[in-house]
């Protein structure tokens, strides 16, 4: 036991370290409170800007989440019905942009998306389609980021349903077949239950990655056009950026209770219904 | 007839997931090409696919002029401290949190796993004040020293080592072994895949780390991969997307390369964790 205390001790003072940040923003509510009380949240709330990220964050994970966890289950289920062979390479292929970095990702998707001489608009022009300018123009540049957050993140979703689609026992999927269920039906009144608290899983970390969107607007449109792309968390990083770090950190405590929110709101929802 | 039906959607399924793959691969195989391409060529209305002139002017610029060898060795260093820090402390509060007994246990895993809920947002403010005050802004330990123990990390391997039999751990005292005889010779050893997943999650999201050493490194000595490419491309004199591109390739490649000799352990270990 001595030794155990005196292995564990270091760690236990490394690890309250790198903790006491969560220990510390508790003490400085009341730190804030002291002096200005609400005035932070007020002044976020009040702001114009903040109010747009907050919008554009919405827009952002109200299309991007639904959008990546259809791509991911689609692919999932591709890999673990449609085929037989060459399951791996495809599984490493459509993982592969979730392990690069967002920064390196997005400089090269903003060549792709460059109005002339990207790659995006040079294949739509073999289909005879004038493509838009992604990036600088107001309504595309934010289907643009979702676009290309969906790209590079459903390759997680799409691993953890594929371990969630083989703990559906097959022999349910036989009975069903014997009954005259088609494929379609198959899926949607076994397959897709079973495989909720998966999709609930997959939902909920996706939805907190999106609620924090910020290296994707940073590198790619620094916000704009007229800031239809800036997002809470680039938002809160120009304030801490300009040193207002109370005003910051009331903006962060702001975007964690919509995480909460929103987390609960998915367990309900996904609950509920079975 | 479940066979038949299979058989018969199998061709069109391999055909979209080709050209799934395909859609997704392309960006990687784009940038790798321009990273080759001169500055004429890559701004060049209607864009070329392969480089008409290869050349390597872009990567010998990188690191001649713009010191991306600092940045790599940057990366490196922070990468490699905080995947070590992470494989020890986190085991060795993971087996203290599965095996042993003292006091306060369950708190401290209830605070383990109360912070792996808190995203980083939340933590961001006051952790850089932390730093500031400890006055490690702008110096590597400051962007190695927040890392070095992730709740992540200890959650995982406290879950790893629960399900190892306790009855090694008496096994262990009847030899007479130490605490950290017990740890280091017999627990340990057994853990090589739930360490080898912790590693390479630790070393990617080091690597890839963005906003943290994007604030804490000031000057240029101490900029990491991501922070250089992204200060370069979004400051005012990026005319040149060549090196922009190999600048991307330096980031992306050699993870890619980490990446495919371990992607066993990697995607079976995203899927079991993920699960958890």
């Amino acid at each position: 036991m001595l030794f155990a205390a005196f292995t564990v001790w270091p760690v236990l003072q490394s690890l309250f370290m790198s903790f006491t940040d969560t220990k510390e923003k508790d003490l400085r509510t009341p730190f804030a409170v002291n002096f200005i009380g609400l005035g932070n949240y007020a002044r976020a709330l009040g702001d114009p800007t903040f109010v747009k990220a907050a919008a554009n964050t919405a827009y952002f994970v109200v299309v991007g989440v639904p959008l990546t966890l259809a791509v991911a289950l689609l692919a999932a289920v591709a890999l673990d019905k449609g085929i037989t062979r060459l399951r791996a390479v495809y599984r490493l292929g459509f993982y592969t942009p979730v392990i690069t970095s967002i920064v390196a990702v997005a400089v090269v998707w903003r060549f792709i998306l460059q109005p002339d001489s990207g790659l995006a608009n040079t294949v739509l022009g073999w289909f005879g389609i004038q493509g838009p300018n992604w990036l600088g123009e107001v309504q595309w540049a934010m289907p643009s980021l979702i676009l290309m957050a969906t790209w590079r993140n459903f390759g997680t979703g799409m691993i953890i349903f594929l371990a969630g689609l083989q703990s559906v026992p097959p022999s349910l999927q036989e009975a069903a077949a014997i009954d005259g269920a088609n494929a379609w039906q198959r899926f949607w009144n076994i397959t897709f239950p079973l495989l909720r608290p998966t999709l609930l899983f997959v939902s909920v970390t996706t939805a907190i990655g999106y609620l924090q969107f910020f290296e994707e607007p940073f590198v790619m449109t620094s916000g704009g056009p007229l800031n239809s792309t800036i997002s809470l968390s680039m938002y809160t990083y120009n304030q801490f950026g300009y040193g207002n770090y109370g005003l910051a950190a009331a903006m962060s405590y702001l975007i964690f209770v919509v995480i909460a929110v929103v987390t609960a709101l998915q367990f309900r929802l996904l609950r509920e219904n079975t | 007839m479940l066979r038949s039906r299979t058989r018969y959607g199998r061709w069109w399924v391999y055909l979209v997931l080709t050209v799934a793959l395909v859609l997704v691969i392309t960006p990687f195989v784009w940038m790798v090409l321009g990273s080759f391409k001169t500055e004429g060529e890559i701004q060049r209305v209607p864009p070329t696919w392969w480089p008409e002139t290869a050349t390597l002017d872009n990567y010998t610029q990188l690191f001649a002029r713009l010191n991306f060898a600092t940045y790599f060795t940057n990366s490196v260093v922070v990468a490699v401290a905080v995947t070590a820090g992470n494989l020890l402390f986190c085991s060795m509060l993971g087996y203290a949190l599965a095996m042993l007994e003292f006091p306060g246990k369950r708190a401290l895993l209830l605070v383990v796993l109360g912070t792996l809920m808190i995203p980083g947002v939340v933590t961001f403010v006051p952790l850089f004040v932390i730093v500031a005050n400890a006055g490690l802004i702008d110096s590597l330990p400051g962007l190695i020293l927040p890392f070095l123990v992730t709740p992540f990390g200890v959650f995982l391997m406290r879950q790893f080592i629960s399900g190892l039999p306790p009855d090694l751990l008496d096994a262990g005292r009847v030899d007479g072994a130490g605490e950290l005889g017990i740890f280091g010779r017999i627990i340990l050893p057994l853990c090589g895949p739930a360490l080898a997943t912790l590693g390479i999650l630790t070393f990617l999201s080091s690597w890839n780390n963005f906003l943290w050493p994007l604030v804490v490194a000031q000057t240029e000595s101490h900029y990491t991969l991501p922070v250089a490419l992204a200060l370069y491309s979004t400051g005012q004199n990026n005319t040149q997307y060549g090196l922009l591109l190999a600048g991307a390739c330096v980031v992306v490649l050699p993870l890619l390369v980490v990446f495919l000799l371990f992607q066993r352990h990697f995607v079976e270990g995203i899927a079991t964790t993920g699960i958890k």
